[in-house]
């Protein structure tokens, strides 16, 4: 199976890469953009094949390494 | 006081860190490779700054998982003293022996000058020889220094006197320009509720001789060397 980490950073967690990109946006004149945050993908190709246990290993993952729970909030989205 | 300095790939301030602890009447420090998963015995440990595998995904997050780490943590739960600078702090919230994380400077910029830091806990084995009443003049040098918490976790800190030294202007004062970073209420170094373990991102070890940003950062060594020796 093929994972999709996708690591952003918690509401409430200032951004400031976000506000940097969310001004670039308004400066280059689109309009209505409310909010910009930035966060990061990690692809991930596993030989598991059933689902549940691709997702559990990949929670794992997040857990041990991937994301840091005191600033990150992750998504995990698993493609066959 | 013996010391060991552990060394990552990418560590760049290990050989300031043994000139500061030489200055100010430790052993000749050991210096430990990340690669290693046992530590010399000694009295103090410490995480010294730099880009600790080229800060790959996050700030410390590599290093922290390293082989050398599990025996850091291990000596550190026996109540060995452990000291992160910088890199250093990062990687010792990233094993969990400090809470909370450093982020991104609010103002997105690499900061690199000498800061006053008001010293906010002189009763400590890192802090007791620090002259409490005047500002600590400490340079920093770091693009990720932003330290955040939860509420509870920041209200914990201060109730237990665990926030060590906080961002302030030169009278002294905590105020919100004096914040360089963007850190959550100024907080520039914490301590573990053990008292044993302390992390920071300003550089007291490149405080340690006229010659460099003064002499402010040597107390801190001497603390260590008097109560651990």
């Amino acid at each position: 199976m093929k994972a999709t980490v996708t690591i952003t950073l918690k509401q409430g967690v200032l951004d400031p890469q976000g506000k940097a990109i969310e001004h670039a946006l308004t400066g280059l004149g689109f309009d209505g953009v409310g909010e910009a945050r930035q966060g990061k993908v990690i692809a991930l190709t596993l030989d598991e094949s059933d689902e549940a246990a691709a997702r559990a290993a990949v929670e794992a993952m997040c857990k041990q390494l991937l994301a840091n729970p005191v600033m990150e909030d992750y998504e995990i989205a698993l493609t066959p | 006081m013996k010391s060991a300095i552990i060394l990552f790939p990418g560590t760049n301030r290990e050989k300031d860190m043994a000139d500061a602890l030489r200055r100010a009447g430790g052993a000749e420090p050991a210096m430990v490779w990340h690669r290693e998963t046992t530590l010399p015995p000694v009295d103090l440990i410490v995480a010294p700054g730099g880009f600790s595998y080229g800060d790959y995904l996050r700030c410390g997050a590599m290093a922290g998982n390293s082989p050398i780490m599990r025996a850091v943590a291990e000596r550190a739960k026996a109540g060995v003293h452990v000291l992160g600078v910088c890199n250093g702090f990062q990687i010792l919230t990233e094993v969990g022996l400090l809470p909370g994380a450093l982020m991104r400077n609010a103002g997105l910029k690499f900061i690199c000058k000498t800061t006053p830091l008001r010293i906010e806990n002189s009763d400590t084995a890192f802090t007791h020889l620090c002259p409490p009443d005047r500002p600590m003049m400490t340079p920093v040098a770091h693009n990720e220094g932003a330290y955040v918490a939860d509420p509870e976790t920041l209200d914990r800190l201060e109730g237990e006197g665990r926030v060590v030294f906080r961002y302030a202007d030169e009278n002294g004062a905590v105020t919100e320009a004096a914040n360089i970073n963007g850190s959550q209420r100024n907080i520039a170094g914490v301590i573990n509720d053990a008292g044993t373990v302390l992390g920071m991102m300003p550089h007291p070890e490149n405080a340690t001789a006229p010659h460099l940003a003064g002499v402010d950062g040597l107390p801190l060594f001497r603390s260590l060397v008097e109560r651990l020796s």
